[in-house]
Parts: structure tokens; sequence; C-alpha cells
């Protein structure tokens, strides 16, 4: 193009529009969630309990801070405190992956005990353990993998900020990753008391 | 004529030339063509696939292929024809060539993201396709991948399944540009009640796809989730429950079907005030229509499941919502004819189509209250009743628009004319086809054939070689149709800027339009289809 278009109202725009199909995509997730936990209350009131509400927590609070982090940044680039978003953006991603990490090992525990879908010990337990278990592998599953995108879109920010293509005045796609990360953060805020807190 | 400095899109050349020029160039112009060669192509596949079926029906018991085969044939057949070809269809072909155009935008608001789409598109057709040859054998579901069996069959269904995916993400990813554009770069002075009525159905539409699709996009994910980690959310062995599925299914599917049918709408819209050199009538009639066909088209997914379980209040209000939605149909066919009353009529070809599209998608419509209303309901449901109802509302409103919209726009996109003589021939020889191919399906299913099945009883077998007849017809007209488009797109006349006396922006541009389709963006001040 010879001319170059810019319209950051648009970007914001379009960016939005993307985080309600996503929001949209889990909509689905979480309307068969509510339809197997109305039909199993109490089984999924036992499986519940089969979860580790600590390192829940702890993810939680770790996204949480991931979220501020990322929020400043766009502050900071604003105020034309490269080295700051540098770091602030860098602090996201190691944030992200230590979550990553404590998925690992939270996943890796079920697996000892026998809970993951198809398992013969599942089996034996019940519909209500088998819809439990499987929501909660395929819905912490779907949002792991946002967090891997997220962690390659930060990364493609870092990047972008170090070679200056995102300056002060020119800052809108840090924003939309940030909008992204907000968006991981918010479906987890969701899945959390959803799995973890009722029992 | 030519009163512009750039050079038109077609010849432009940039950073790369010939092939390389095409796949690398965010230009919407182009893109929408590569969309069209693609929906081209895949089509033929899709027909020949048709085709088959049409023959093996011929006669009854097996004529040329086996009852398995048959199931994989008319899966692949549902599967790209709905998801490659009418779901993108009109809005990712001339929507994108036009929808810039039409609101007097130099392109989307993200030309690179367009392209993109296209090339998630191709990536997921191919998926598709590669499920034909793929060891295994070819799904056989049906396009609508009904579980328990989508994850029961030892068939190829991973790829087909993952191919309607990501070809789910490319219709988002078109949406979302849609109206970031319509709402981002709309001319000065072209207030929303001044613009055309397409780039208003590509606005419902886009919001459609933007709204449904990530509905069936998550569901066929959790199909991959049961073949590949076995979860069990649909599988009754485990808990699941199927029906689930047919609800998250129809939910986007339902809606998908105003996909494919609101941009053909607005299509027809363009066509007939040109041709009648008339005003639209009732401009906001048919806008505020198509908004209703959007929003409503979302609540009436249920009249697809009348007889897989549901409560007589769900059936009621299902069937209810669908008598409804017919209604912001009917009143864009009444506009439309009451746009053609004492209108200078010229039955030019692009006429003949939108003409023949009013007839086909009535009949279309109507049979679909046959369907929706629930006593009727329960005697054809999946029977060849179904399906000629859904090829004259999807093949005979979507299809027909296309082809009026190509020959339509035709001298805009290439700057030549077509023969106009061969293209009436092949009209008439695809519409004589057509129905005869589906006519004879609303007898068949009214006196009890089932559908899906590749043998039928012998008392059906006259309307069956007569619907076979009609497919060899309706192909001859097709080839007709494409062979003297292809030619007249080489070799045609040259075509003028406005061939048709069009009202609308795209004709106020050279044929074929500029790089950057205006040199100063227009401003308008005045409403859209005044012939005075």
């Amino acid at each position: 193009m010879s001319n170059v278009h810019r319209d950051d109202f648009g970007s914001k725009l379009g960016m939005w529009l993307f985080i309600l199909t996503e929001l949209l995509l889990f909509g689905g997730l979480f309307i068969t969630y509510a339809v197997y936990r109305y039909l199993h209350v109490d089984a999924f009131h036992l499986a519940s309990q089969e979860l580790d509400v600590p390192i829940g927590t702890i993810n939680t609070i770790i996204l949480l801070i991931s979220s501020a982090t990322i929020a400043m940044s766009i502050t900071s680039i604003q105020q034309g405190r490269k080295k700051l978003t540098l770091w602030l953006i860098a602090s996201t991603i190691i944030l992200a992956v230590i979550f990553l990490v404590n998925k690992y090992f939270e996943w890796g525990a079920k697996f000892e005990h026998g809970l993951f879908p198809g398992s013969d010990y599942l089996d034996s337990l019940g519909y209500g353990d088998v819809l439990f278990f499987g929501l909660y592998f395929f819905m912490t599953g779907l949002h792991a993998f946002h967090i891997i995108i997220g962690i390659a879109v930060l990364g493609f920010m870092f990047y972008y900020v170090k070679i200056d293509r995102l300056k002060p005045d020119n800052f809108q796609l840090l924003e939309n990753g940030a909008l992204y990360w907000h968006l991981v953060d918010l479906i987890w805020i969701f899945l959390f008391p959803l799995f973890y807190l009722i029992a | 004529m030519d009163n512009t400095s750039q050079e038109n899109y077609l010849e432009y050349r940039g950073r790369f030339k010939g092939l390389m020029g095409w796949l690398t160039s965010t230009d919407h112009k182009r893109i929408g063509l590569m969309y069209m060669y693609a929906i081209m192509f895949f089509f033929i596949i899709a027909a020949i696939l048709g085709l088959l079926m049409r023959i093996e029906k011929i006669a009854p018991g097996q004529t040329i292929m086996d009852a398995q085969t048959y199931n994989g044939v008319f899966t692949i057949h549902g599967i790209i024809m709905i998801f490659i070809i009418v779901i993108p269809g009109l809005a990712a072909v001339f929507g994108n060539f036009f929808l810039p155009i039409m609101i007097g935008a130099k392109d989307v608001a993200f030309p690179k993201l367009n392209l993109l789409s296209w090339y998630i598109y191709v990536a997921g057709s191919i998926l598709v396709v590669a499920s034909l040859f793929a060891g295994g054998g070819p799904p056989d579901t049906g396009w609508t991948f009904y579980a328990p069996y989508s994850f029961k069959t030892g068939t190829n269904m991973l790829p087909a399944v993952l191919g309607a995916f990501v070809l789910g993400f490319s219709s988002i990813l078109t949406g979302l540009n849609f109206i970031v554009t319509i709402h981002r770069l709309r001319a000065p002075g072209m207030s929303w009640m001044k613009m055309p009525v397409f780039p208003w159905t590509l606005y419902g539409t886009a919001w459609i796809q933007l709204l449904a699709t990530p509905i069936v996009g998550i569901t066929l994910l959790m199909v991959i989730g049961e073949r590949v980690f076995n979860i069990g959310f649909f599988d009754p062995a485990k808990g699941g429950d199927p029906i689930l599925y047919q609800h998250l299914f129809w939910i986007y599917s339902h809606p998908a079907v105003y996909i494919m049918i609101l941009p053909a709408m607005g299509a027809i819209s363009e066509i007939i005030p040109t041709f009648s050199r008339k005003t639209l009538f009732g401009y906001k009639a048919v806008v505020f229509s198509t908004l209703a066909i959007a929003f409503v088209g979302y609540f009436v997914w249920g009249h697809h499941m009348f007889t897989s379980g549901m409560s007589g209040t769900a059936l009621f209000t299902f069937s209810i919502l669908t008598f409804l939605v017919a209604i912001p149909s009917a009143i864009k066919v009444f506009n439309w004819v009451s746009t053609m009353h004492q209108g200078s009529i010229s039955t030019d070809v692009p006429f003949l189509w939108a003409a023949s599209f009013i007839f086909v998608f009535m009949i279309g419509g109507l049979t679909g209250l046959v369907l929706g209303a629930l006593a009727t309901n329960v005697h054809v449901h999946d029977t060849a009743f179904v399906v000629g109802h859904f090829h004259f509302i999807v093949f005979g409103g979507t299809g027909f628009a296309f082809f009026g919209a190509l020959h339509y726009w035709f001298p805009k996109i290439y700057g030549r004319m077509y023969d106009r003589t061969w293209a009436r021939t092949g009209w008439l020889i695809f519409f004589i086809g057509f129905i005869a191919l589906y006519g004879p399906m609303f007898y068949l299913g009214m006196t009890g054939m089932p559908r899906r099945y590749f043998d039928y009883l012998p008392e059906y077998h006259g309307p069956n070689i007569l619907s076979t007849f009609g497919a060899l017809i309706m192909v001859t007209g097709f080839v007709i149709i494409v062979v003297n488009l292809f030619k007249s797109a080489k070799s045609g006349k040259k075509a003028e800027m406005n061939p048709w006396g069009g009202t609308n922006l795209e004709w106020q541009v050279p044929s074929p339009p500029p790089l950057e389709n205006f040199d100063e963006i227009p401003t308008i001040d005045k409403a859209t289809y005044k012939y005075e």
C-alpha cells in the first residue's frame, strides 16, 4: 500500500470483537459445564475436592499480577520509558511460564492418580466424575493453550518495543496484546471458582 | 473514461509478478477473486460428487457405488458445499471485492488479516479434501458430524472436523474485518441509511459469523477431544448427552444458513433496482428485515431437532420462532417485486438470474414452513423433502444469487463484457435442470423416500430418473455459463464504466477498478438507488 492508513480506534474495535468471539468459544464449554453440573450436582461437588486449591490460588494470583504488569507496560511506553516497558513485558512472560509449570505439576499429579479422560480408573467412578474431569482437562487445557499463544504474542510485543516499532505515540498493538492477555486472565477467573471452589 | 492516473488492479505490478503477485497481495479485489477461484475449484469437486450420487440413484439397487461409498460421497459433498462454498460464498468473493468500493474506501480495515483469512480458508479446505483420500476411508457421518457416531466411526473424521474448525476461523476473521470496515471506513457523508443494501447485508452476515461461528468451533473441538482423548461429553456410555451436541451444532449451523442467504439477498437488492430503473422500494424495510433475519435467526435452531427429543414447550417455541423468521424474508420478496412494479425492466442476464432467484427462493421458503410446522415436520423429517427444500434455498438462493452477482459485476471485475446470448442460454438450461433436479424431491419426500440412502424402493423410480436427468441438464448449463465467462474474461469486448446504468459507487470507478479504487475518497450527498 502506498499510503499507510492508521486507525487506532478501528484496531482496538477489531481486538474487542475478537475477544467477544473468544468468550463465545469458551461460552460453549460453560454451557456444557452448566448442563452437566445441573445433572450431577453431588458428583461435581465431590470431584472438586480432588483438585489442589492452594496451587489454583497461587496460579490465580500469578495471573492477576501478570495482568497488572502488562497493564503497567502500556503506561510506561506512553511515558517513553522503554527499558521499564521491556522489563514489564518480560515479567509478564515469566509469570505466564510459572503458571504453566504449576499447571504441569498439577496435571501430572492427576495423571498419577489415574484421573485423566479415558483411564479405566476414572471410567469406574461414574458419570459425574468422568464429566467433571473431562471438562476440567478440556477447559484448563484450552486455557493453557491460550496462555501459550499469549506468551508468543507478548514475545512479539517485546521484540517490537525493542526495535522501536512500538513507540510512545504508536502503541496500539501493545494495547491489543495486553487486551488479549487480560482475556486469558479473565477466563481463568471464571475457571478457578467453577472447578476448585465448588466443593 | 479513464480519468485516473493509477494502474488498474489486474495489471498492477507490486513487489512480485505473476502468481506470486496475487498470492502476496493484500488488495481486497485480488483477494476476492482468489476466493472466487478457490470456490469454483472446490465447487467443481463437490458438484461431481453430487452428480455421482444422482447417477447412483438413477435406478434402484446398487448402480455405480456401494452403500459405504455413498455415505462418504454425500458427507464430503455436504462439507465442501456448506463450509467451503456457500458460507464464504458471496461475502468472501463479492463482499471482499465490492464492500470497500461501495462504501467509498480504499481497502478493508485490515488488509493483511484479510489475506491471512484466505490462507486459513485454503488450509481448511485442503484438510477437508484430504479426508477423502487419507487412509480409513472418507468420513460417513453427513456434514452434521452427529455424535456419538462422529467419534465412533473408524473413517477419517479428524481431518474433516479439523478442516471445518479451521474454515470457521477464517469466517470469523472475515466477519470481524467487515464489521470494522463498515464502522470505520465509510466515505464522508455515507450515513448508515445511505449505505447500499449489499454492504448492509454483509454487515448482518458479519455479526452472525462473529457470534455464531465460535460455538461450532468449540463443538467441533469437543468432538476432536472425544475422538482423541476419549472424554465423553457426548457419549451416552460415559454420561454424555448426544442431544447436547445437536443443540450446540445447530446454534451455529442454523444461523449459518443466514450467513449464506443474507449477502445473496443483498446482491439481488442491487440487481433489481438497476434493471428496473427504479429506486429500491422500501429501502428501510429491506435494511431492517436484514437485521431482523440476523437476529431472529439465532433462536430457531431447535427446528432441526423436532424429532430428537425436546419438551413440548421447546418444540412449540421453536416452531413459532421459525414462522416469525419467515416474515422478514417475505418482506424482502414484496420489496423486490414492488421495485419491479411500473419499472422500466430490462431483462438482461443479471435480471434473469435475479428473477429466477425470487422464484426458487419462494418455493424454498414456503416448503421451509412445511418443515417448520410441527405436525408436517414429523411426517417429512429426514426425507427427500428436506433435501429438496434445502437445495432450493441454499443452491437456488445462494447459488442463483452468486451467478446473478457474477453476471452483474463481471464487467466491473474484468473490464470485459461476456457474450450475452450464451449467458442467457446457459441460464435457461441451468434453470430448467435445477427445477427438474430438485422439484421431484418434494414429491419423493412427501411419499416417504428417506434421505441419505443409496437405494430406494422400486415405486420411487420415476421421479428419481427425472431428477438425475435434471442433474445432467443442470451440469450442461453450468459448463456453458463457466466456459462463456472464462472466455470472456480473457478476450471479451471491453466493458464501459457503467454498462447497466447502476447508481452506486462501484459504477463510478473505471472498469476494472484502479488499485486504490478512488483517486480521492468521494463525498456522498444523496441517498442510494436514485434514478431520477
